[in-house]
């Protein structure tokens, strides 16, 4: 009970479920413009290697983007040029799984599993794992503080990927 | 018909010549399989750093060629190079990459086995009759050395000495150990990927400054004015030296082959936010020395066969068919090092390494191209004459080319061409 009144005073679990849905929308339409208004500045875009990892910033990781690199990440994969990413693989991405794993006045946290598939030359290639995000309202809108991608296998061998997570 | 049996050989130094190799080389897996033999099988093979394998009891498993192996230190810390597979029936007696065990037991029928790979202990040892002698049945011992940590095993009992098989390549290899900045080097972390193509083809890649600006382009667009400046290196005064024995350095950025020279350069611009957190507790020459030595080298020096220490990572390849080949990319930082030093060092290498790094997926990319194109034109050759009659010689008497001179290249396959004769 007590739970419930506590989310609704802040951001519902609906809101913030509907606001990562269209976070992975936006994605696979790789309108990574969309995406990097869908940030708060000093938001974090993070994919560790090692399975429970916390210290993010002191290993190594696959990605560890503050609003810099993220931006450069975009310019990388919409330019062109990036033999590895030009053509792109597309993809389309499942969430479910939901678990609301904190929330304060205005922020919440969510755990989400995703199911991803890449097609690129015909070849189709799948990545799985579970999505940590955290939500913080800002001028009205929904926008992610930080969001860390466990890739199932981060630890083993991992090619190009020519998309983001 | 009577088929007609001979042990004469096929000849292998067909496959190269001085300025070119037959597209067989990435193909044949019967050329594959006499690598493994003639090379993996006998030469100094790298299969960990010293640091991966920090204390008594620890270890690490890696591979000579396709054969897997346990590096690990003993109870007195004196490091070994095991063959994972039990004595008994063959299985592997250790799946874990690394950690910490006082022995090895075999999963199957638990055979026991020391740190230095003696066996120990046998269930039921009543089942083998009086002769049987466990000192036959330890894990298969390999040859190890190190050298400034890198930690090389060789099947070759009659090796030469790992210091005279590293050669000329040894002072490169210090010059590179300098990103300690005074501290130990230090492995902390890596990305593995593999690629669909054979491994020479990454063994080349190391020596070869000459793709740069075509398939990194989008890495050197990421990079501040200053900085691309330092990698636009095809404009300047590098080099490539053949080593011996194969192996070679691209020298691509010659002010940043010795990271204690000239420590009164200006500090880049995009290192002055850490040069100035490491005033705070270091002294000013050594804030310069941690910063040049974030920035790493200049250089890549390729080890023949399958390891390079690459500006500021080492890479290991290893080789899974004619066809696949699996990549470490290794990152290193200083060991006690500050940690705003080892944070950007393990920045940087995000940045151009990983499967979604700025760099790697690219190169990958033109690797697997390589692969996929020689599918065409089985008569035609590969060519590695980019710099031939323009080379200087060395100190060593070896060959120098310029920065995009296939020197590196022609070193690496004449070394194959001796082994293989062998
Ligand atoms: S195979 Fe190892 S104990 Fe039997
Ligand atoms: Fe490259």
């Amino acid at each position: 009970m007590s739970e419930t009144t506590k989310t609704k005073a802040g951001i519902s679990q609906a809101e913030a479920i509907d606001f990562v849905w269209r976070e992975a929308d936006v994605l696979d339409r790789a309108d990574y413009q969309t995406w990097l208004k869908m940030w708060s500045k000093h938001g974090l875009y993070i994919i560790p290697i090692n399975p429970d990892e916390t210290d993010f910033e002191n290993t190594l990781n696959i990605t560890y983007d503050d609003a810099g690199m993220r931006r450069m990440r975009v310019d990388r994969l919409s330019g062109g040029f990036a033999i590895s990413a030009a053509p792109a693989a597309r993809t389309v991405r499942l969430l479910s799984r939901f678990v609301e794993t904190d929330c304060g006045p205005e922020t919440i946290s969510l755990r989400a599993a995703f199911f991803l598939t890449e097609d690129k030359l015909g070849r189709q290639i799948q990545h799985t794992g579970t999505i940590e995000y955290d939500l913080i309202r800002e001028g009205g809108a929904l926008v992610m503080s930080k969001k860390v991608v466990r890739l199932i296998n981060a630890n083993g061998e991992l090619n190009a990927i020519s998309y983001l997570f | 018909m009577n088929e007609i049996k001979t042990d004469i050989q096929p000849d292998w130094s067909k496959q190269v010549d001085d300025d070119r190799i037959r597209t067989s080389m990435y193909k044949d897996p019967a050329i594959f399989d006499a690598e493994m033999e003639k090379i993996f099988g006998r030469t100094w093979v790298w299969v960990a750093h010293t640091s991966e394998v920090p204390d008594k009891g620890s270890f690490k498993t890696s591979h000579v060629g396709k054969q897997p192996v346990i590096v690990c230190r003993d109870r007195k810390g004196a490091l070994h190079v095991l063959l994972n597979r039990c004595r008994h029936r063959g299985a592997t007696v250790c799946e874990h990459t690394s950690g910490k065990t006082s022995s090895f037991q075999c999963p199957y029928h638990g055979w026991g086995y020391a740190l230095d790979g003696s066996l120990r202990a046998i269930p039921y040892i009543d089942g083998y009759s009086e002769d049987f002698d466990k000192a036959e049945y330890g894990l298969k011992r390999l040859k190890v050395d190190v050298y400034n940590g890198m930690i090389f095993a060789t099947f070759n009992p009659e090796a030469e000495p790992l210091e005279d098989f590293l050669g000329n390549a040894k002072v490169w290899i210090d010059l590179f150990m300098k990103q300690g900045a005074g501290y130990p080097v230090e492995v902390i972390g890596e990305h593995q990927f593999s690629f669909p193509g054979n491994w020479k083809i990454q063994l080349e890649n190391t020596t070869d400054a000459y793709h740069f600006p075509v398939v990194h382009k989008t890495f050197l667009q990421s990079l501040d004015a200053e900085a691309a400046d330092t990698f636009a290196f095809l404009e300047g005064d590098g080099y490539v030296e053949d080593l011996g024995n194969g192996h070679s350095v691209m020298v691509a950025m010659p002010e940043m082959v010795d990271l204690e020279e000239d420590l009164e350069r200006p500090i880049p611009k995009r290192f002055e936010e850490l040069a100035e957190i490491l005033r705070e507790t270091h002294e000013e020459e050594h804030v310069r020395r941690i910063v040049r030595a974030v920035g790493g080298c200049g250089f890549n020096l390729n080890l023949f066969p399958n390891a390079a220490c690459s500006m500021a990572f080492f890479r290991i390849l290893r080789p899974i068919q004619a066809d696949e080949t699996a990549i470490r990319h290794l990152a290193i930082g200083m060991q006690g090092g500050p940690k705003a030093a080892n944070q950007m060092r393990l920045r940087l290498h995000e940045h151009f390494q990983g499967p979604m790094g700025f760099g790697s997926p690219d190169d990958a990319e033109v690797w697997e191209r390589i692969q996929r194109g020689t599918d065409a034109g089985p008569d035609l050759d590969i060519m590695v004459n980019r710099g031939i009659g323009l080379q200087k010689p060395s100190e060593n008497g070896l060959d120098v080319g310029d920065v995009t001179a296939e020197t590196g290249m022609r070193s690496a396959y004449q070394m194959w061409k001796r082994m293989m004769s062998q």
